[in-house]
């Protein structure tokens, strides 16, 4: 089909992902070497000063807490995340398809309401504070919000699904024959596990592994809502920089190291799934 | 299945049900204080009817999500359909740019937004918000109507040629009814992506610009109320209809 050819196919998107993505994230690039002029500007002056920032100990220490939290966040979606695709691939085929859209349903949920959800639960006249001194289990509430654990549940909770679903996908596809031969070669089920349904579910778990992690790192609105007056992520620490410190050039140059820490784990990814991408969503 | 096995699935869909179900009952609670069940009442429902705030952000949500999902739908089913049919340079460019977007931390394709806009002299508002909301949603519906052709018998538009149909007859008649399915699936994951975005509709919107989860989130940062738990329950409701709509689309292929 010469005349329906790649111009008019192919024009609009080449475009508009130019216009509205390429040149901004150029944008960004560019801005993260200028200076920060003096009522919060830009002003047009090559500096290295806003990455040499990140050395400074304030700085490398958001940097450092943001992968410490997303590594922990990422280890609880994959610890209870795993066990829980495996039933669901493995349960009986006229109950499967409710069982995913159970999981299809939060992962389409707005991630906000999901996180207001949990602070009417945990807040000090929340429900469960509330349930436990009537039960007369406690005397005062306890302080279950605005804290570390807070924020570590409320991303967990947000972001399990992006964990199971491609968990879920890459375990249906392992055949139970393999298993059986396994068990049958006189293999203990943890040696099958460890040798024949961990290395071939990989692909899902490190795909499932980056839609937690790298979202981690820009939820902004987890630790801000949940989070004590202390919480800064790398997501907030842009945000800071954009909204109220007004100082461009350094959240550019932290969100270019964001988007570096990101490719290179899309580059580790790339490197364990071959070149499977469909698997990545 | 083992007990054990339905008990771990009943905890952990427990776990992932028992906030948002709770959210949605104190929703029709009377008292105002979220904790403790006191009566049934519609009251804070009717209070977001006559709240022009949230009808304001609800209508520029509706605009946005209508606009961007019509405009994303189109651009993305021609650049699949160009891209499964055509050898093109650069292919592997935008193909590489489509998955970053899609990868990329919202908040980096947020501030970027804005830091173009700011430069280019754009007020933020409704307009940039759609341009926004249009750019993130392409590459999903691409990659979904990719997914469609790529199951795709190609002998049948060969037959449609042979048999003298012209080159637009083909697509029309032969090519778009078979990938229908997956433009709907791909409209609706727009519309769904669009309504429920926050981080990047943050950055771009504007005080002109409210969409309802920008409002949901102004309002929790005030505290908790019945009115919040109203809206969030509408929502809830808009969003399961779309999955279930998808899903049905999604299982017939």
């Amino acid at each position: 089909m010469k005349k329906f050819g790649p111009v008019w196919t192919i024009s609009p998107v080449a475009l508009w992902i130019a216009v509205f993505f390429s040149v901004p994230l150029g944008l960004v690039l560019f801005v993260s070497f200028m200076t920060r002029g003096l009522y919060g500007g830009i002003e047009y002056t090559f500096t290295l000063d806003n990455y040499v920032r990140f050395f400074d100990p304030l700085y490398g220490k958001i940097l450092w807490e943001s992968v410490l939290v997303a590594a922990c966040t990422t280890s609880l979606c994959l610890l209870f995340g795993y066990p829980f695709a495996y039933i669901v691939a493995r349960s009986p085929r006229k109950y499967r398809n409710l069982l995913l859209l159970l999981i299809v349903i939060p992962f389409w949920t707005n991630s906000l309401i999901r996180t207001y959800a949990w602070i009417v639960l945990l807040r000090t006249e929340g429900v469960l504070n509330t349930a436990l001194m009537k039960l007369g289990l406690i005397a005062e509430p306890l302080p279950m919000l605005y804290n570390d654990g807070a924020v570590l549940v409320g991303l967990a909770y947000t972001l399990f699904p992006f964990m199971v679903l491609p968990l879920y996908a890459s375990i249906e596809k392992l055949d139970p024959a393999y298993l059986e031969a396994a068990g049958d070669l006189g293999a203990k089920p943890w040696q099958t596990f460890m040798h024949v349904t961990l290395p071939l579910t990989a692909p899902g778990i490190v795909a499932g592994s980056l839609l937690v992690f790298v979202p981690t790192l820009g939820l902004f609105f987890i630790p801000d809502l949940m989070g004590g007056s202390k919480s800064m992520l790398i997501g907030n620490l842009i945000k800071n920089q954009f909204l109220s410190a007004r100082d461009w050039p350094f959240g550019s140059a932290v969100s270019i190291v964001l988007m570096a820490l990101t490719l290179l784990m899309i580059a580790v990814y790339a490197k364990t799934a071959g070149n499977d991408r469909d698997g990545v969503i | 299945m083992k007990a054990r096995s339905i008990l771990y699935l009943v905890l952990i869909y427990g776990f992932l049900y028992v906030p948002v179900v709770l959210l949605v009952m104190f929703s029709f609670n009377r008292s105002k204080l979220n904790a403790v069940w006191t009566g049934f009442t519609f009251e804070w429902y009717g209070r977001l009817l006559h709240n022009g705030a949230v009808l304001d952000a609800a209508k520029n949500s509706l605009i946005v999500a209508a606009v961007s999902t019509v405009v994303a739908t189109m651009i993305g089913t021609l650049a699949a359909v160009g891209m499964y049919r055509y050898h093109f340079r650069g292919k592997t460019v935008l193909d590489g740019l489509l998955y970053t977007v899609i990868i990329i931390p919202e908040i980096v394709m947020g501030i970027a937004l804005l830091a173009f806009f700011a430069l280019a002299g754009v007020p933020l508002g409704i307009f940039t918000l759609i341009a926004a909301h249009i750019t993130f949603c392409i590459p999903f519906v691409a990659v979904i109507v990719r997914a469609r052709l790529a199951g795709f018998d190609r002998s049948l538009e060969e037959a449609a040629l042979d048999l003298g149909a012209s080159e637009w007859q083909t697509f029309r008649h032969v090519t778009l009814p078979i990938i229908m399915p997956g433009i709907m699936a791909g409209a609706l994951l727009a519309f769904t992506l669009s309504i429920d975005d926050v981080i990047i509709s943050f950055f771009v919107a504007g005080p002109a610009g409210t969409t309802l989860p920008l409002k949901i989130y102004s309002m929790v940062k005030f505290g908790v109320t019945p009115e919040i738990n109203a809206l969030s329950t509408m929502m809830l409701l808009l969003t399961l209809t779309l999955v279930v709509i998808a899903e049905r689309i999604r299982l017939r292929k």
